[in-house]
């Protein structure tokens, strides 16, 4: 990596950029415990306020951006970071999809805020949580709650050898039979979300003999519909199905589609 | 004339989440702190109503990345509790593993990546390695055997997938503890040097007079992944202990304009302090094996009432917690497979009320449900560590910035911002932050 870092005789610059997310995608970066320091070597990190209190001036090589817009100023903010970026990934369901926090797209803000706050006028939140992709352009997307470490270091790699990063596009059930693990879903009758959810845990549920929970949101061409049918059929209700749809990229189109084709079938029933 | 002194951290560092400092001087008497938490709230309590209680060890996970599994054990205690169910010896054991896990990686970052630079006169623990590459080595070894002891536990170490109401999907093989276990060797050794590293650190002098709360668990072990009372109080046994199912008429939580995090008030006390002193404090004598004889050889008080010592104690803890997961493969390799029982325990979908609680890296974390017949969530509260420290943090800050009033702008700020890292305090989970301002006119 440290050739190409040098070609422009300077090390790329990396800022990390926070909205509303838990911080985990960031902590996967400082979890890269055996690269860390090495990274550090070939990158210079400009702006990243949970490992430093240093400030370098932009424009920024690479931005990785972690949360949703959920708030007026950050609706503005993200424009500030897109204008100051070269290249801006997003990491994480949260910046990609919206988040948990997208579940109050289907509710009402302010019924939520009165469950949490004494007097929740307030709290200044916008009534949806909304992916990066939805305010600017974005140069690509990490998914996963959280993201995958590896993949974070692919993009840096993919950044400082001037080429895209590669990132998985197959379903979790590819990653599943890649490990040789016995269908949770087929042998247990478990409801698993791994023939419609991106690849790039390494069928970490299954392997646990537990279904996938579709923490990496939809992939390509995933059949929301047939697999709902499915788990109606094995006996889950609407609800459990539409809650099965709904978590982590409850915002996510394909998953929200479903989610909500679900909830007509309950209000219908 | 009146003259004014203001002081403003607009994002502070080094912290998990997002808040400022806003500190005004006025007359050389420091008249206002506040530490605002500008993090968005993102309503967790709001939308768990509906969703399955089994559901609430993932959804509450999610509250906070750096301490996903202190989210998932306190949230599966209470749904547990509220169906009076015991999970029984192996699988508490199992989920005490697992939180040792999260102790040593949390306690390590913050140790190492978050509040060492600043007793040693770095900006971050990038420039700390540029002169002490091996320290900064040393704690991330470190680092990554809480996260190895998470993921062989739990599935992966940022929302673990395998802890859920009532136990887990499946235990870890014995392999993958085996494998595990000589690494807690080299551990113990980083741990001690850690221990000795901090204890060597040139702290600034401070003594606050504490309300201490901390988890009491009945077995009279060191507060960790399970209780069912709470005591409180200013110095070990503590003065009153009361059963979790008190804390709603014990504690109540005001909301401050400045803030996203309520803040928390005990009865008849006021604020009072959760998290590593606030255990030391109380049940440091439950200590056993390298960490109790570290702190008695380094002469550690039995109370520490000086905020900037928290790393110290921070770091016997990380001592505890290598020498207790330790202890626990230990256990549960040598009796074998057959003894362990099922990884779960059924978990009745119901009507319930129940209380749990867990003492996360920064402190007490307590979760509270009521379900429907259904077993759906009807009312969900969450107090997380932070914002019941947060007028304790502001009340530091006040104490440290008086005394303080004769240094320059830029290192009163520093001092202040140390003041608040002291408390190793988690924003994400306080909104469910930090920016300092000093005014001085």
């Amino acid at each position: 990596m440290a050739a190409h870092a040098t070609k422009r005789g300077r090390r790329p610059t990396l800022a990390v950029w926070k909205f509303a997310s838990c911080d985990g995608c960031q902590l996967s970066i400082l979890d890269c415990e055996d690269e860390l320091l090495d990274l550090a070597d070939v990158v210079q990190i400009a702006h990243f306020p949970e490992a430093t209190p240093t400030v370098l001036r932009g424009p920024y090589d690479l931005s990785l951006v972690e949360g949703s817009v959920t708030t007026p100023d950050d609706a503005r903010r993200i424009h500030q970071v897109r204008a100051a970026s070269r290249r801006l990934v997003t990491i994480g369901a949260c910046a990609t999809a919206g988040g948990i926090q997208a579940l109050r797209n289907t509710r009402d803000v302010a019924t939520l805020a009165a469950a949490v706050y004494p007097q929740p006028d307030a709290i200044a939140v916008l009534d949806r949580s909304t992916p990066i992709r939805a305010h600017v352009t974005v140069d690509a997307e990490l998914r996963g709650c959280p993201v995958d470490k590896g993949q974070v270091i692919e993009v840096v790699a993919a950044l400082l050898q001037e080429r895209k990063p590669r990132l998985p596009s197959a379903s979790v059930c590819v990653e599943c039979k890649r490990r040789g693990l016995t269908c949770v879903a087929v042998a247990d009758g478990i409801p698993c979300l791994g023939p419609v959810t991106v690849a790039g845990c390494g069928a970490l549920c299954p392997g646990y003999g537990r279904g996938c929970y579709g923490c990496f949101g939809p992939y390509g061409s995933a059949n929301t519909g047939s697999l709902a049918a499915h788990l109606r059929a094995e006996g889950a209700s609407a609800e459990q199905v539409e809650r099965l749809y709904a978590t982590f990229n409850a915002a996510a189109p394909a998953f929200a589609a479903e989610a909500s084709r679900q909830r007509d079938t309950e209000t219908s029933a | 004339m009146t003259s004014t002194r203001s002081i403003d951290v607009p994002v502070l560092a080094r912290v998990e989440g997002e808040g400022a400092l806003h500190v005004r001087v006025r007359d050389g008497r420091v008249d206002d702190v506040q530490l605002s938490i500008y993090e968005p709230p993102r309503f967790f309590e709001g939308f768990l109503v509906g969703r399955a209680a089994t559901e609430t060890p993932d959804i509450t996970a999610r509250i906070c990345g750096i301490c996903p599994v202190a989210y998932q054990v306190a949230a599966a205690n209470a749904v547990e509790a509220s169906q009076h169910v015991d999970v029984g010896e192996a699988i508490r054991a199992m989920r005490r593993l697992l939180y040792c896990g999260e102790w040593i990686e949390s306690h390590a970052l913050h140790i190492y990546l978050l509040h060492a630079p600043d007793f040693l006169g770095y900006p971050d623990a990038i420039a700390l390695a540029a002169d002490h590459r091996e320290v900064v080595q040393q704690g991330l070894r470190l680092k990554k055997i809480g996260n190895m002891l998470m993921e062989a536990v739990g599935g992966r170490a940022i929302h673990p997938v395998n802890p859920k109401v009532g136990g887990f999907y499946r235990f870890p093989t014995h392999d993958e503890l085996a494998e595990l276990r000589p690494l807690l060797d080299q551990a113990a050794d980083d741990a001690t040097q850690t221990v000795r590293l901090v204890a060597g650190l040139d702290i600034p002098t401070l003594s606050q007079p504490y309300h201490f709360v901390a988890l009491d668990p009945s077995n009279g072990d060191y507060p960790l992944e399970d209780g069912r009372h709470l005591l409180t109080g200013t110095d070990r046994g503590g003065r009153q202990r009361f059963p979790l199912e008190e804390f709603d008429t014990q504690v109540t939580e005001i909301q401050v304009e400045h803030s996203h995090a309520l803040h928390a008030h005990l009865d008849g006390v006021g604020s009072y302090l959760v998290g590593p002193l606030a255990r030391w404090a109380l049940m440091g004598d439950r200590m056993t094996g390298t960490a109790a004889d570290l702190a008695a050889e380094l002469d550690v008080p039995d109370v520490v009432t000086n905020p900037f010592a928290s790393i110290v104690v921070r770091a016997i803890e990380v001592v505890y917690a290598v020498e207790e997961a330790a202890r626990i493969i230990d256990g549960w390799l040598t009796a074998g497979p057959a003894a362990h029982g099922p990884a779960s325990m059924a978990v009745p979908a119901g009507a319930g009320i129940g209380y749990g609680a867990s003492e996360a890296p920064r402190g007490l974390l307590v979760h509270r449900y009521r379900t429907d017949e259904a077993g759906l969530v009807a009312e969900a509260r969450i107090v997380p560590p932070t914002s019941q420290n947060q007028a304790q943090i502001e009340a530091d800050v006040r104490d440290v910035v008086s005394g303080s009033l004769d240094l320059d702008d830029s290192a009163l700020t520093h001092r202040a911002e140390v003041a608040i890292r002291n408390y190793d305090p988690c924003i994400s989970c306080a909104t469910h932050a930090l920016t300092l301002t000093i005014d001085r006119g």
